[in-house]
């Protein structure tokens, strides 16, 4: 298939073009196999029974009449797992989970700590008999008085999910965990309570002249990957399991499935299919072990598979927040003191993202004296999952909305005003780390320079906002393993799931070293015991840890063809060189090897040449976006209508720039749809009220108009092509500039999410009721 | 349990013979009956459109219709759209525009994209916008699958 090449002024002949990807074809045939696509000979569906109740206490179950439903091949509940323990210290070897917790999760103990929390898991020969015999399921539940909100979950007398919850004092541990049995500490709904602090707020409020504070409250929001989760297991006779199951990482998947399953990694393949969107919330085990045990119990192969409910109801949203910012600035325009108190809903175990939020808020900006202190708080709502820069976009949504109304106090342009206290490298943030070089001051100077930022905007009710977010990046352990055929072509299998087109662009960054197009790379996701070791598609780290290792990969392979060029030739090996997959005698320069001649002569000349990369880099660098945005505000309805709507990235140096206006769109709308429409609604039981698409209203393609791509490249240090992690920085500044826009357009300053139709009105409404009185 | 019931209707130009139960939807009978997983699940209520199907010349959520509705209708989904050949021109739209990211609503969103070209062959973007209404992707902000929709408009007017 033909390249399309952009004009280019780079170095490079593969990085920066646009090749069609290697599996886009099986993708727009129907022909790509995801999570629920397998079948397989005497396949069983598996369905699973899930709490009514937000808080209660399992006193007894009795599957009896379930087994015996005709079909019904098997029942499990939270015996037929391991039990691994919940305690803090059981925290080794980098783990970042408390698979006690983790266990608890996917199938409940003594307690069901949310509605939806799975408590039993059937296997029959069709899905519709595998639901009938959830009906058939008893459960005798002690309904407790349900914890749905931070204000109630934090007080003294709150009633407790866990009884022997370990209340941190930790901004290093999102896990948290029990408490040791001869620990005596108080009970308490707090797993965490950390703080940062650099210089001295006191002073800096001082020195203040204008100072502004506000409280901000975001609802849980759904990572809304359009894929249900599904999971398929053969657990065979001699201990040895097959799970076939779509997910950010196939080695997080076996190594957490094998914790809760009780069996050695050895034991587990796990095939990673296809994943139909994932946004963080594919990085933990739900169905795998389910799958799992009842496949072992049934002796037969199985497929659980989730509705779209269950999704909602069963799986990672992420938190809800209250975040409290207190921000001094001078006339200068220089911030001079911030202090800041996040608290973040965890759901029913610990770990919601409080910490990240709580260093990125302030990290694009050099902020001398600030103070930011954060709560990981449990509460009876599924326990919150990674989503798509975890934890940065409520923290933004309150420090930017604030930033807009100093700089508005102060008079002084919004991006001036970043200007004149962004970050640069070498900045300190909060966590005293100090940051590498980043682009985040040629993204403000672009957005300046944007002509959409000076566009006239006329007519009633219009406003436009601006914006900025930041998000660490992520990285990890990756390999890749690539062999040379003799046709010319290289098959590369890597580690990392392909989540938006990550494969296109690792098969990118091995040609480029090897100086072959990227349609002679043939890359495949390898399967656990295909590959090494690779950690998650997430963290925006996959294109960055596997593009490394993929780049070793083919200087593995390059050295190898420089070795056996000298061996035809009957030279030695710094004779010879390898540019634009030419192998030339450095002496005798007639004597040329294309990639392609030599591959055909592999076998005849000392046999295979195959490559490898394991590596586990660091330099992955932090990325930040800014947004402008266009709004209308209809003030009879409340209906927020998006303009124009321009997002800028500051992405390092694009690989396949098609794939990166992809993830800065993409994560663009989801901010849109946090922005204005999505929310977990609760009821005083704890019900998710809208657990349908119908209820929970991501955005459609009639509610946007198309989204305009700034990449801003400045070239990360920490790569050899100097890409950075572009996946998910871009959710992070669309809710403070649409807030910010909204209050340019009606005067009114929105402090809670999301900013609805009926909310809007609620503060025009309250805002002519101040007025008149 | 009632009785599985026989059916006969056309998928894709092909005469095809299948049981189903009653209780069964046309996209678990697809699906799970005739292995053609092509037609993918996102809510089974009719919310997100990934299982479009168009049937009888209408576009429909197939999880919304029962298998045994099926009975004589002339059923194409996404295994129908491409021929031996080559790709349908809104398929090689949607790769040329890098219109897909994780691919699970692509095939609705075809269907869907054919459905409307055949209808008005030269629609605009608010048409487009307007259209596709009824199909949820959370990936790509659907920028890019209008921009392919148009573009693949003006390929099969170029042609047609």
């Amino acid at each position: 298939m033909a390249t399309t090449t952009e004009v280019s002024s780079s170095e490079y002949n593969v990085v920066g073009t646009r090749p069609i990807r290697h599996d886009g074809t099986e993708k727009v045939t129907g022909r790509a196999r995801y999570s629920a696509d397998i079948q397989l000979p005497g396949l069983l569906h598996g369905r699973v029974l899930r709490s009514p109740h937000a808080h209660a206490r399992i006193l007894s179950m009795d599957v009896s009449k379930a087994e015996a439903l005709a079909g019904v091949k098997a029942v499990v509940t939270s015996a037929d797992f391991a039990k691994p323990s919940g305690r803090v210290s059981d925290l080794t070897e980098g783990a970042i989970h408390n698979m006690g917790f983790m266990a608890n999760n996917v199938m409940a103990g003594d307690k069901a700590l949310y509605k939806g929390h799975a408590v039993a898991a059937v296997a029959a020969t069709s899905p519709h008999v595998a639901e009938e015999a959830l009906g058939l399921i008893e459960v005798q539940y002690e309904v407790l008085p349900p914890v749905l909100t931070l204000e109630v979950a934090m007080k003294d007398d709150a009633p407790v999910l866990h009884e022997r919850l370990k209340s941190l004092a930790n901004p290093g541990l999102r896990p948290g965990g029990l408490m040791d049995d001869d620990d005596t500490g108080e009970s308490t709904n707090i797993a965490n309570h950390f703080v940062f602090e650099s210089g001295d707020i006191e002073q800096g409020f001082k020195e203040a002249d204008v100072v502004v504070e506000r409280e901000f409250d975001t609802a849980s929001v759904h990572q809304g990957y359009i894929e249900p989760h599904a999971a398929t297991a053969v657990w065979n006779a001699d201990g040895n399991i097959t799970i076939w199951c779509s997910s950010q990482g196939q080695f997080a998947m076996r190594d957490q499935t094998a914790r809760l399953v009780g069996v050695p990694v050895s034991k587990i393949k796990v095939i990673p299919m296809e994943i139909g969107g994932g946004f963080g919330g594919k990085t933990i085990v739900y169905l795998e072990p389910v799958a799992a045990a009842l496949a072992k119990k049934s002796g037969q192969p199985v497929k659980v598979a989730m509705s779209r409910s269950d999704v909602f109801q069963g799986t990672g949203p992420t938190s809800g927040t209250h975040i409290r910012v207190k921000m001094g600035a001078n006339k200068q325009g220089k911030i001079t003191a911030v202090d800041a108190t996040l608290a973040y809903e965890s759901g029913a175990f610990p770990g919601s993202p409080a910490i990240p939020g709580s260093l990125c808020m302030l990290s694009a900006y050099e902020v001398e004296n600030a103070r930011v202190e954060g709560y990981d708080v449990v509460v009876n709502k599924p326990k919150a999952a990674a989503y798509r820069a975890p934890g940065s976009p409520a923290s933004a949504f309150a420090a930017e909305s604030v930033i807009d109304e100093v700089a508005g106090k102060l008079g002084i342009d919004p991006v001036e005003f970043r200007m004149l206290n962004g970050a640069t490298e070498g900045t300190r943030r909060i966590n005293g780390v100090r940051l590498p070089r980043i682009g985040y001051m040629e993204l403000l100077r672009a957005a300046k320079d944007h002509p959409h930022y000076s566009a006239p905007l006329e007519g009633p009710n219009r406003g436009r906002g601006f914006a900025t977010g930041f998000w660490g990046n992520g990285t990890g352990p990756a390999s890749a393993v690539a062999s040379v055929n003799s046709d010319g072509s290289v098959s590369l299998v890597e580690g990392s799931p392909d989540i938006g087109g990550n494969r296109v662009a690792l098969a990118m960054q091995f040609a480029e070293v090897l100086g072959i197009a990227a349609e002679d790379v043939k890359p495949a996701i390898g399967d656990t015991d295909s590959v090494g070791f690779t950690s998650n598609t997430g963290g925006s780290g996959a294109t960055f840890k596997s593009g490394w290792a993929c780049y070793e990969a083919a200087h593995d392979i390059k050295r190898q063809l420089i070795e056996r060029a000298a061996k035809i030739w009957e030279a030695t090996p710094e004779d010879v060189s390898y540019t634009d997959g030419v192998l030339t005698h450095n002496s005798d320069p007639e004597l040329k090897l294309t990639f392609r001649q030599i591959a055909a002569r592999l076998n005849a000349t000392g046999g295979p040449i195959s490559g490898r990369g394991n590596v586990n880099p660091r330099g992955q660098g932090p990325a930040t976006a800014g947004c402008i945005v266009d709004v209308e505000v209809d003030p009879d309805t409340g209906k927020v209508d998006i303009l124009r709507f321009t997002i800028l990235q500051d992405i390092g140096k694009a690989i396949h720039p098609s794939y990166v206006e992809g993830q800065m769109q993409g994560g663009a709308v989801q901010g849109i749809g946090w922005a204005l429409n999505e929310e977990y609604v609760y009821n005083d039981r704890g019900e998710m009220t809208n657990s349908s698409f119908l209820d929970y209203r991501m955005p459609t393609s009639l509610d946007l108009p198309m989204i305009d791509t700034v990449m801003v490249e400045v070239p990360n240090p920490g790569h050899p092509f100097g890409m950075k992690g572009v996946g998910e920085v871009a959710i992070v500044p669309p809710m403070p500039a649409i807030a910010n826009a909204i209050h340019d357009a009606i005067g009114i300053r929105m402090t809670s999410l999301p900013m609805s139709p009926g909310n809007i009105l609620e503060a025009i409404w309250s805002q002519e009721e101040n007025g008149k009185a | 349990m009632a009785k599985k019931a026989h059916i006969e209707t056309t998928i894709n130009g092909e005469q095809v013979e299948y049981l189903c139960e009653p209780r069964q939807s046309l996209l678990e009978v697809l699906r799970d009956v005739l292995e053609m997983t092509g037609t993918k699940e996102g809510c089974n209520d009719g919310n997100c459109g990934a299982c479009t199907v168009v049937m009888d010349g209408r576009i429909v959520n197939s999880c919304l219709v029962l298998g045994v509705e099926a009975e004589g209708a002339n059923i194409e989904t996404i295994e129908g759209v491409a021929t031996p050949e080559s790709l349908h021109p809104l398929q090689q739209s949607f790769l040329q525009n890098a219109a897909l990211q994780c691919g699970i609503c692509t095939p609705g969103f075809i269907l869907a994209s054919k459905a409307l070209l055949e209808r008005e062959p030269d629609p605009g973007e608010e048409r487009v916008r307007h259209w596709l209404a009824g199909n949820l992707c959370r990936c790509t902000g659907y920028d890019k699958i209008v921009k392919a929709v148009l573009e693949a408009a003006d390929v099969l007017e170029v042609k047609g």
